[in-house]
C-alpha cells in the first residue's frame, strides 16, 4: 500500500504538483493542482482529490436520492431533490408506455407532498434531473421520519464498507435509506428513531473528527443503556 | 485641510502608515443561509449571506453555460453618523457591481449552469473601505456554501494622507485624505479583481499604494485561512 497524504485546505491552496489521472475538486494551472473547497486533501500515486466538508448536492446519474413532489403536470412530476436542479419523473415511466393522460391520473400513483425514494437515470449541464422510481427499494415512502443532513456528510453516515450505517442500524433496531441529496428515512419503533436520529445529529456536526464510529457506539448503548433502566 | 498625521507620523487612532485596523472574521453566523460570514475591519461591521445555487428568477437572464451573481451590497439605516435612506443609493448599486466583479474571477460558474447565486452583504455599522471589507466578508461565506471556487477574494485599500501614502484609510482619513485606492485581489493566482481611485496619485505614489494594498490583502488573506480553518478543522493548523 502506497502512503496516503493528508491535509486539510481551502479553496485556492495548492494540494498537489505533478501528473495525477483522477482528480476531484481540484483545479489545474500547468502542473499544479488547487483546491476549490474547504474540507481534506488526500493525494495518492496517481490521483489526489478534495473530500469537501461544506457544499450543496449536485445530483449524479445512478445516484439514490430521497424527494418530495411538489408539482406535477400531464406527463411527469416535479420532485425537490435537494438541489439547485428540481428532478422530473416522466408519468411514462410509472404508468408504461401506453399512458395516456386522458385515462391515468398522475395524482393516483403520487399525491402533492409524497416522499418518493428514486434513482437519477439522467442528469448533465444542458437538462434536469429525471429519475426512476421502477427498482427494489424505490417508490412512495409510507412510514417512518425523514432527517436532513448536509449532503457532504453522506459518505461519513455510511461508513467504510457500510460499517457506520450498520452500526446506527444494529443498536437502533430501525432501517436506514440513505439519500445521496442528504436525506435519511428512518423507519421503525420510535425509540429507535429516536436514537437513530440523535446519532446522525452527531455526524452531521462532527463528521471531520477520527475514530467517528466508535463516538457513535458510545453515544447509541448509552440511549440504548438509559431505555433499560 | 485638518492634519492627520502627527509629527511621528502617528495617524489620528495612533497607527503606524502601513499598519492595518484591527480585524475580527467569524464564518458560519446565520444558519438559514447556505454560507455567511461576518467580519469586523476596524469599526466596519459587515455581515455577508450566500443563498444558492439556486433557480434563476427571472427565467430571462438564465445563463445555459454558467451560473450568474446576484449580489446586493447594503447599508443598514442606522450603520452611519445620520440616518441612512434604507433603499439603495447610487453609491450602493455600484459597489454591489463592483463586489460581484470582484468575486465572479474566483468562482467557477461554469459548475453551477443555469441557477443563481446570491451574495447578500449587510455593512451594520460603517466606516472607511467598507467595500474592500465587504468583498473579503463574501468570499469567506462563499466558501462556506461549499461553492466551487479558484481562490478566496481578499480585499484591503490603501491612500495618501497629508501627502504620505498609508494603508487602509479609516472614514475620517478618507474624506480628509487625498486619495483613496481600494484593492482586491486573489492571493494564490496573482490577480488583480477590483481596483478603483478616488483622488490623485504621482505615477510613483501610485505603485507605492499599490504594494502597500497588496500587502495589507495578503494580512487580510491569511486572517481568512484562519477563519475557515477556525470554523471547520477546530483551529488545528493544518
Amino acid at each position: 500500500m502506497s502512503e496516503i497524504k493528508r491535509k486539510y485546505v481551502i479553496p485556492g491552496e495548492l494540494v498537489g504538483k505533478g501528473n495525477y489521472n483522477r482528480t476531484s475538486n481540484v483545479y489545474q494551472i500547468e502542473d499544479k493542482f488547487y483546491s476549490t473547497r474547504v474540507g481534506m486533501a488526500e493525494v495518492f500515486n496517481d490521483s489526489l482529490r478534495v473530500i469537501p466538508l461544506t457544499g450543496p448536492y449536485i445530483p449524479r446519474v445512478d445516484d439514490l436520492v430521497i424527494g418530495k413532489i411538489i408539482d406535477y403536470s400531464a406527463f411527469a412530476w416535479e420532485i425537490d431533490i435537494n438541489s439547485c436542479f428540481s428532478g422530473f419523473l416522466l408519468a411514462q415511466s410509472v404508468f408504461g408506455r401506453d399512458y395516456s393522460p386522458a385515462r391515468d391520473s398522475l395524482t393516483k400513483k403520487f399525491a402533492l407532498g409524497d416522499l418518493v425514494t428514486a434513482k437519477i437515470l439522467a442528469f448533465d449541464r444542458t437538462r434536469d434531473p429525471l429519475l426512476s422510481v421502477s427498482g427494489p427499494g424505490l417508490g412512495r415512502i409510507n412510514r417512518g421520519e425523514v432527517v436532513l443532513i448536509s449532503p457532504t456528510k453522506v459518505p461519513r453516515v455510511i461508513g467504510k464498507k457500510g460499517a457506520m450505517i450498520k452500526t446506527i442500524e444494529n443498536y437502533s433496531k430501525c432501517r436506514l435509506t440513505i439519500g445521496q441529496n442528504g436525506l435519511v428515512v428512518i423507519s421503525g419503533n420510535p425509540e429507535g428513531i429516536v436514537s437513530a436520529k440523535s446519532a446522525l445529529n452527531l455526524i452531521d456536526h462532527e463528521a471531520h473528527i477520527a475514530d467517528l464510529t466508535q463516538k457513535v457506539q458510545d453515544l447509541l448503548s448509552e440511549s440504548s443503556k438509559g431505555k433499560k433502566e | 485641510m485638518s492634519n492627520l498625521l502627527n509629527s511621528k507620523n502617528r495617524r489620528l487612532d495612533g497607527r503606524k502608515l502601513d499598519e492595518l485596523r484591527p480585524i475580527k472574521m467569524e464564518v458560519g453566523v446565520i444558519d438559514n443561509a447556505n454560507g455567511s460570514s461576518y467580519i469586523e475591519f476596524g469599526r466596519n461591521k459587515i455581515i455577508a449571506a450566500i443563498y444558492g445555487p439556486k433557480d434563476v428568477h427571472p427565467k430571462h437572464k438564465t445563463k445555459t453555460e454558467s451560473a450568474i451573481i446576484k449580489c446586493r451590497y447594503h447599508m443598514t439605516p442606522f450603520s452611519t453618523g445620520t440616518r441612512k435612506n434604507p433603499a439603495p443609493s447610487r453609491r450602493e448599486t455600484e459597489i454591489s457591481k463592483i463586489i460581484r466583479e470582484a468575486l465572479e474571477p474566483a468562482i467557477v460558474l461554469t459548475d453551477y449552469p443555469r441557477t443563481a447565486i446570491h451574495v447578500y452583504i449587510e455593512v451594520l455599522q460603517s466606516d472607511g473601505g467598507s467595500r474592500c471589507a465587504g468583498v473579503t466578508a463574501a468570499s469567506l461565506a462563499l466558501a462556506d456554501a461549499g461553492i466551487n471556487m479558484r481562490d478566496l477574494t481578499a480585499g484591503c485599500a490603501a491612500g495618501k494622507i497629508n501627502g504620505k501614502v498609508a494603508l487602509d484609510l479609516d472614514e475620517v482619513e478618507d474624506m480628509e485624505g487625498d486619495a483613496d485606492l481600494p484593492l482586491a485581489i486573489l492571493p494564490n493566482l496573482e490577480k488583480v479583481t477590483l481596483l478603483q481611485l478616488d483622488g490623485d496619485f504621482s505615477r510613483k505614489e501610485f505603485i507605492e499604494a499599490f504594494k502597500l494594498a497588496k500587502e495589507g490583502c495578503l494580512k487580510v488573506y491569511d486572517m481568512q485561512r484562519n477563519a475557515l480553518k477556525d470554523k471547520y478543522f477546530g483551529s488545528k493548523d493544518a
